[in-house]
């Protein structure tokens, strides 16, 4: 990994709610075109670890740093950082208010400004590649699950982000729909974007990740490539942690 | 005809007479209606505030308001004042302040509910697209409460409408008020003039809180979500 290509780096963040720690010592490095899989039990501050890196949880200590720049020393301005950085959430988070299209073109035209007609065939082109462009002009609950997830990737991508957050994006649907947002999401990593994903789809993580994190408790037990973790994960926390995942006949 | 009460409604000028009440009413209402949106707004975003002693003063205010019936308000301002400050209001005036300090209370309890309907989900994935804060209260929060709350503000307008037959009782010559000095004035001659002339107060009720009404659910219709 050399210097140059670290997009994004984690130094020793510490997150606390309560009087509790969620994040107590996390340090990360995140290269250009990498597509790091987070997975961990519930709780184990994942989603909150995604949070923080685009200013959505205040962090108590510790240093993120957006090419090679701080991000968390107070001088950078978040609404600039976050168009760097794409968020897509569990929920989806559609405004419910605007048509698909608008959705999309709300980010491209009052944070970049951009001029519509551009960002609107910028827009098209994006929701051709995810199946939707027959549904620009519906409003948001007269989607599908699955839709308003590629809708909300759509409105994230269209921002032309150096990074896409993914917080458990399919957690919310049902499995048949998972497949359809997953399999935009592998057409992303393979299409060279940089990514770090927070899923509970082991199957997916191992297929899309460059690198697998796993944490618990708040801080990174384990990290390794897929093969090597999913197969012989070195720490007894990930093998248990596997083993729910898989079934014996009793 | 001749027996049917129902001419003393056009003796006279007393029809023309009815509606000028009925104005009064109105001007009355919307009159109060109008601040009440206005301050209402802002109560509600101020109640939306997690500090204790805004929470505690403005839900005092807000109970207050509540617990108390209309008519004893009118009567608080309206001879009380009077009778403990020197101050004195014409019933207009007293009704006003009345119907303001409770449409506001109302409102502010309205908007403050379609302010905290708003998922906070909608505010992060607004700030995560680069929105900032005004933004994201521009494009995204006010547009849907608006959508909230404009059909429950409409419905709080009917009930105002309504209860400002009460003023009555402050010596306010309103559209009940025309009602009563006609019936009076009429006893002799017609005497079920009463059920003519409050048929026909009904009816003026219900032309001016009907329109209303029915754009309320044809709004709560279009934006449903």
């Amino acid at each position: 990994m050399s210097e140059e290509t670290i997009l994004l780096e984690v130094r020793h963040l510490r997150k606390d709610y309560g009087n509790g720690a969620v994040l107590k010592d996390v340090s990360l490095k995140l290269e250009k075109g990498e597509v790091l899989v987070l997975i961990g039990p519930s709780g184990c501050g994942k989603s909150t670890f995604l949070r923080c890196i685009n200013g959505l949880e205040p962090i108590q200590s510790g240093e993120i740093l957006l090419d090679g720049l701080s991000i968390t020393d107070g001088t950078a301005k978040w609404s600039e950082v976050r168009q760097k950085i794409g968020m897509v959430f569990q929920s989806y988070e559609l405004f419910p208010h605007m048509t698909v299209l608008d959705n999309i073109l709300l980010g491209p035209m009052k944070v970049q400004k951009r001029n519509r007609k551009e960002a609107e065939a910028d827009a098209c082109q994006l929701l051709e590649r995810v199946g939707l462009l027959d549904k620009k002009d519906v409003y948001p609950r007269q989607l599908s699950g699955g839709q308003k997830q590629r809708v909300a990737i759509v409105r994230a991508l269209i921002m032309k982000p150096e990074i896409m957050l993914f917080d458990e994006v399919t957690a919310a649907l049902d499995p048949e729909m998972v497949r359809e947002v997953l399999d935009v999401m592998m057409e992303l990593a393979a299409g060279g974007s940089t990514m770090m994903i927070v899923t509970h789809e082991m199957q997916f993580a191992r297929a899309a990740a460059d690198r697998v994190i796993f944490l618990d408790g708040g801080e990174i037990v384990e990290t390794g490539t897929p093969d090597a973790f999913f197969d012989k994960p070195k720490t007894d926390r990930a093998q248990r942690f596997l083993n729910t995942f898989t079934f014996e006949k009793k | 005809m001749q027996d049917l009460g129902i001419r003393v409604l056009f003796m006279g000028n007393n029809f023309i007479r009815l509606l000028g009440g009925l104005w009064i009413t109105l001007k009355i209402s919307l009159l109060a209606v109008a601040l009440s949106v206005v301050l209402g707004t802002l109560l509600g975003v101020v109640m939306t505030i997690k500090h204790p002693v805004i929470k505690a003063i403005t839900k005092f205010y807000l109970e207050f308001i509540r617990i108390m019936p209309q008519l004893v308000l009118l009567f608080l301002v309206y001879f009380g004042l009077t009778k403990s400050f020197g101050i004195n209001l014409s019933g207009q005036v007293s009704a006003v302040i009345v119907f303001t300090l409770w449409g506001t209370a109302e409102m502010g309890d309205l908007v403050r509910g379609a302010l905290i309907s708003i998922p906070a989900h909608q505010y992060e994935s607004g700030a995560a697209l680069g929105l900032t804060k005004g933004q994201i209260f521009l494009y995204i929060v006010i547009p849907q409460t608006l959508r909230r709350l404009i059909p429950l503000a409409i419905n709080l307008t009917t009930r105002m409408i309504k209860t400002t037959s009460l003023i009555v009782m402050i010596g306010v010559v309103e559209v009940l008020k025309v009602a009563q000095q006609i019936i009076e004035a009429n006893r002799y001659t017609v005497p079920d003039a009463a059920l003519w002339i409050y048929g026909t107060i009904f009816f003026l009720y219900f032309l001016a809180c009907w329109p209303i009404s029915l754009l309320a659910s044809w709004l709560e219709k279009r934006w449903k979500n």
